[in-house]
């Protein structure tokens, strides 16, 4: 690893004056995605702010009835957390299928948000890699692109966003706390990642030195009718191909709310409102759940070796909303 | 530089607590506990497979609680307490989990047995693995390449079970 200097905050105003006063600085929590980067010289920070003293590692109700993620609180921590468990078991369910124990006891719910793509190039710096460096080119566009974006993607970039717990959070509409020089602002899941666009390096909207502080979860957790389905190449510690987040509020029968947000297949995760609101007030079946998916899908396409993501997705979201019903064939 | 700011450092006083001898040590901001562990105190049975987070072989009780090693920073964790492999046994007599995987033959070569040592006795502290299926997928962040995995599953469930009856 290359040398760095180092700072450990007090407190989010130290820390947010610290990454300010250091130039090319980092924020650091877990460390299990900052330093696996840093060893193979993708990331080169020349300084790191430590965070993990910072007092953001508990869980509280707020007043609307939902939950509030300090940003340090760890994946197990969370996953395993007696309310998330009862009120968000979909939250519980996306954490679990990732990474290993080890790896959960470390992380934390802002850095898993916060972790780069998996894509082969942008981890290997022999590579031209428009995310890493930027104006290099996209070896992936024409080389192995399996495990790559079938939707939103853009000709500079077409990675996905490697973490579950996004996807989970994406499918609670779960808002996410940021403090920076100006101050404190909230903003939806669904704006804190973005698509790549001409600026692939850009990963997230947030400000170069703001940072994360916690994590809301409104009311309403499908705790119900819920699932997460995670499809990959082994049946544990591998990340997602596709995967499904899905919650249903189910009334006799009927459809109130459905959310489906989908991982592994954008460079953010991916949910359609407009395809979501198609189930309101219809009967869970298999013949309505069909053209959810296939809407979830429109516009999608592949590259030489993932185009089969496409099928994949769609059925996997016909499978999750099957399973969230409980709907037994 | 902005006034206010904590003044950054490259190297660090810090003390850590290892296998219940508290330690006061320099180190440098980028060394990893991994390496502090076996490049600077020579207790070189917590091993480096991958140095990437994939392969469990650099498992160690942090605070009780079992996380890769490689990919913390000693820095980060002044104050805590470790334990590693060799600080399992109480003099002659092994840990209840080491002589259980010498009595299963629950290893091959050797190079990932530390690693999931610790690693099954963390996941008995966690106490969330209730099947085998459950000891199959939170073991799973320890590889052995020497494929040894039927017999650790079952030194793992039978040392579960054992704790659960103690
Ligand atoms: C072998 C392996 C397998 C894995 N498999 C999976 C998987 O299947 N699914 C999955 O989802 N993940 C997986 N992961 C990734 C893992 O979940 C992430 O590494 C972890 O969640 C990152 O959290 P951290 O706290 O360690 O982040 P760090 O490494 O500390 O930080 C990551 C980034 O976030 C920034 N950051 C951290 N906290 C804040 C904050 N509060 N505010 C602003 N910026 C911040 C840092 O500056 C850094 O850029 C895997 C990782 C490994 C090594
Ligand atoms: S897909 Fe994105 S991250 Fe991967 S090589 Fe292309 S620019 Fe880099
Ligand atoms: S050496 Fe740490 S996980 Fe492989
Ligand atoms: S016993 Fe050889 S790697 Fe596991």
């Amino acid at each position: 690893m290359r040398p760095f200097t180092y700072t450990r905050a007090k407190d989010v105003a130290a820390a947010v004056t610290d990454i300010r006063a250091n130039s090319e600085a980092r924020f650091i929590a877990g460390g299990t995605n900052l330093l696996d980067l840093m060893k193979i010289d993708v990331m080169k920070p020349r300084h790191l702010v430590d965070i993990t003293r910072l007092a953001l590692d508990t869980i509280e109700e707020t007043d609307e009835g939902g939950l509030r993620l300090g940003a340090l609180v760890t994946n197990a921590d969370t996953a395993y957390h007696e309310q998330v468990e009862k009120r968000y078991p979909l939250l519980s369910h996306a954490i679990l299928a990732g990474a290993t124990a080890q790896l959960r006891n470390k992380a934390t719910d802002a850095g898993n948000l916060l972790q780069r793509t998996r894509c082969y190039y942008f981890y290997d710096t022999d590579t031209a890699c428009n995310k890493r460096e930027p104006g290099t080119g996209c070896s992936a566009i024409s080389g192995y692109n399996r495990n790559h974006a079938i939707l939103g993607h853009s000709e500079h970039c077409i990675a996905t966003h490697p973490s579950d717990m996004a996807v989970g959070l994406a499918a609670l509409d779960a808002r996410i706390l940021v403090t920076g020089p100006q101050g404190e602002r909230m903003l939806p899941i669904s704006d804190l990642h973005r698509l790549p666009g001409n600026t692939p390096e850009k990963d997230t909207n947030l400000g170069e030195n703001e940072i994360i502080t916690a994590i809301e979860l409104p009311p309403q957790g499908f705790a119900q009718h819920f699932t997460y389905l995670k499809n990959r190449d082994r049946a544990s510690y591998a990340f997602a191909l596709v995967s499904v987040a899905a919650g249903l509020e189910i009334e006799g029968g009927v459809i109130r709310e459905a959310r489906i947000a989908l991982g592994g297949v954008a460079h953010k995760p991916w949910r359609r409102p407009e395809a979501e609101a198609m189930l309101r007030g219809k009967k869970a079946s298999r013949e309505n759940f069909q053209p959810v998916a296939d809407a979830y899908v429109q516009g999608a396409k592949g590259f030489e070796h993932n185009t089969f993501k496409i099928e994949l997705a769609r059925r996997s979201i016909v499978r999750a909303l099957m399973t969230a019903a409980k709907i037994e064939e | 530089m902005e006034k206010n700011t904590t003044a950054s450092v490259s190297k660090e006083k810090i003390s850590l607590t290892i296998n219940g001898t508290e330690q006061q040590l320099e180190v440098e901001v980028w060394t990893t506990l991994l390496d502090l562990l076996r490049e600077h105190l020579q207790l070189t049975g917590t091993k480096k497979g991958c140095d990437q987070g994939q392969c469990g072989a650099c498992t160690i009780l942090l605070d009780g609680n079992r996380i890769n090693s490689c990919l913390s920073l000693a820095v980060m964790h002044d104050g805590s307490e470790i334990t590693t492999i060799e600080g399992l046994a109480q003099g002659d007599e092994l840990h209840p989990v080491q002589q259980a995987f010498i009595d299963h033959d629950a290893f091959q070569c050797g190079y990932c047995t530390p690693g999931q040592i610790c690693s099954t006795i963390g996941l008995i502290k966690e106490g969330k693995a209730k099947t085998v299926d459950d000891i199959r997928d939170l073991m799973s962040g320890n590889i052995c390449r020497c494929g040894a995995y039927s017999n650790i599953v079952k030194v793992v469930q039978e040392a579960l079970e054992r704790s659960q009856q103690a």
